[in-house]
């Protein structure tokens, strides 16, 4: 089936196929996504550095590794892009902004290692918003990235150039980071599968922080059958990680098969309605029929919190935030603009260092965070939190899944919403609300809407229930079968 | 709620050193952001705060070990300014 398809093309579980088959080799894998980058790179600029040359050597590595019988994996000899806020020792990691321009970590993120001893080959970094704060990865200092599905629309964000590269086959998965929705909005807006897990199971050890109790990383891949095989091989306890989960995990392919007969499915009430596009309300729907045709029980679910998440998130995450980014001084690294004092250096350096994106969110969490509005903003969030906690528990003991649209929009063009934060915040109305209470949720694409726009479904499961959310996933992928791919008129860059 | 900034202090907070032009601007925009943030005052009920993360466990701690640490020539590399393996930058003390 996959023959007369191009390399590029391939699923991860294809590409490994034909590697262990001795019908290609990883160097051939790494030559077919690099000429892929190289023929629409110059469209979409889903990389911010492609390192061709530590690239080939771990291709090399891969392929003789085989060849003396070791196989360590699914990722073995699999081309993947890295989401550049995620340290790479040796290879220039900015997260988007000018103040790390230049910046070459000196270790690599635990997600890396993982990734590296997996056998896998780390293509490059992609494009983001500064610091994963955006939902269109135009509030990159380094020009934003373009749909493949339309290049006059936004990738979504923030990991809009780990979404663009998979999408259109210049990595065979890729790595993203999710603190609002960052992976899983931008899968849904490319049409491909993007995955939160649950929080404290991917360590975060090396990924440069945003909000700290909603960040985690997770993969983007073509297939759910990819998206397990990576999760398998970054998740686990990590001592360098504080938050990290040290218990048992859940084991995902197992149900990949089982489908959902005898499943309870809760859709959620309140992601629908007013700012949802039709054709992603009747995809949703079309999907929940024959959810319900291959037998599972369909119920009606109400979260009310639901409402007021998003307020509560622009609190919560601006205020870690402001914390997390004072690490940014013009002093042990980065940026420095020259001032006569320590804090004049430090408010000029990051004055022109931050975008104003990042300068509003930091100004926003430190006003949040300031004395006598703490209580009424900050404090009463963390409140709503705990609501939504206690709504997603209660909602899940009558269902083993939730879902819902991932996005109300399918991509929207380039420049519509750059100006007015607030829109640009309600993109993330579906998917924030699992980063406040910490549970996993993956995207999977349903179709595409009568301008050829992907729309994504997401299927929700309380913590540590990836099993469940996999094979739901698995059937709403199989039940879909989306097969298409963006077609891109390649121009050489 | 009508919420009260005083953004050149919150500017000073941040380590932002921003023109007044600038400060104007993003004073409206927080206004607009924090009208719809204020709507968590709508919440009902005391539910109870309890630490964010959805698992339970123990704090962790690692073993009181010595071991290898980032190697500090490499960590220096990244620094605008360094002499002898330290840091350079201007006082923060006795500056107003």
């Amino acid at each position: 089936m996959s023959e007369d398809r191009a390399l590029h093309d391939l699923t991860i579980v294809e590409a490994g196929a034909r590697l262990r088959a001795g019908d290609t080799t990883a160097v051939e894998l790494l030559e077919a996504v690099l000429d892929r980058a190289h023929r629409t790179e110059a469209q979409l600029h889903a990389f911010l550095t492609l390192d061709r040359d530590g690239a080939m050597e771990a291709a090399e590595a891969a392929d003789d590794a085989l060849a003396a019988g070791e196989d360590r994996g699914p990722l073995h000899g699999i081309p993947m892009a890295l989401k550049d806020n995620l340290c790479t020792r040796g290879v220039e990691t900015t997260a988007a902004s000018q103040i790390l321009a230049g910046y070459i970590p000196p270790y690599d993120a635990t997600v890396v290692t993982r990734l590296r001893a997996a056998g896998s080959v780390i293509v490059g970094k992609t494009n983001l918003d500064e610091f994963a704060m955006g939902s269109s990865t135009e509030n990159s200092a380094y020009g934003p990235s373009f749909n493949p599905w339309d290049i006059s629309r936004v990738p979504g964000g923030s990991s809009g150039g780990s979404a663009a590269a998979v999408a259109v086959g210049s990595a065979f998965g890729a790595l993203g980071s999710d603190t609002g929705g960052s992976i899983r909005q931008p899968a849904s807006l490319t049409g491909i599968v993007g995955l939160k897990p649950t929080y404290g199971t991917v360590s975060r050890y090396g990924l440069i922080a945003f909000a700290s109790s909603l960040d985690q990383i997770g993969p983007l891949s073509k297939s759910v059958t990819d998206a397990a095989s990576i999760l398998e091989t970054i998740w686990g306890h990590d001592p360098l990680d504080a938050t990290s989960y040290s218990g048992e995990y859940p084991e995902l392919s197992a149900d990949l098969e089982k489908g959902v007969e005898g499943l309870r499915i809760g859709v959620v009430g309140e992601f629908a309605g007013e700012g949802y596009e039709p054709a992603v309300e009747s995809a949703i729907a079309r999907m929940l029929d024959r959810l319900s045709e291959a037998g599972a029980a369909i119920v009606e679910v109400s979260l009310p919190t639901v409402d007021i998440a998003l307020s509560a998130y622009y609190l919560v995450a601006p205020a870690e935030a402001s914390a997390n980014l004072a690490r940014f001084d013009g002093i042990r690294y980065g940026l420095r603009v020259d001032g006569a004092t320590a804090e004049e250096l430090m408010a000029k350096t990051r004055a022109q260092g931050f975008g104003p994106e990042v300068t509003r969110r930091v100004l926003l969490g430190t006003y949040a965070l300031s004395a006598g509005y703490y209580d009424a903003f900050y404090g009463q969030a963390q409140r709503v939190r705990a609501a939504l906690r206690d709504e997603f528990g209660a909602a899940y003991e009558q269902v083993d899944v939730l879902v819902s649209p991932t996005s109300p929009t399918v991509a929207f063009r380039a420049g519509d919403k750059v100006d007015d934060p607030l829109s640009m915040y309600l993109t993330d109305i579906c998917t924030n609300p699992l980063n406040l209470v910490g549970h996993p949720g993956i995207s999977v694409p349903v179709g595409l809407d009568d301008q050829g726009l992907p729309i994504g479904f997401q299927v929700m499961a309380p913590a540590l229930g990836e099993r469940v959310m996999f094979r739901v996933a698995a059937e709403v992928e199989r039940l879909a079968t989306f097969n298409s791919r963006p077609v891109l008129e390649e121009v050489a860059g | 709620m009508p919420v009260e900034i005083d953004i050149a202090h919150v500017a000073r907070l941040a380590r932002l050193d921003l023109t007044a032009e600038e400060l104007e601007g993003y004073k409206a925009q927080l206004g607009a952001i924090l009208d719809h943030a204020a709507k968590v005052q709508s919440l009902e009920g005391e539910p109870a705060v309890e630490a964010s993360h959805p698992l339970r466990f123990e704090n962790a701690f690692r073993p009181d070990e010595t071991r290898p640490s980032l190697d500090r020539d490499e960590v220096l590399a990244q620094a605008p300014e360094t002499v002898d393996g330290f840091f350079v930058a201007p006082p923060a003390l006795g500056t107003e």
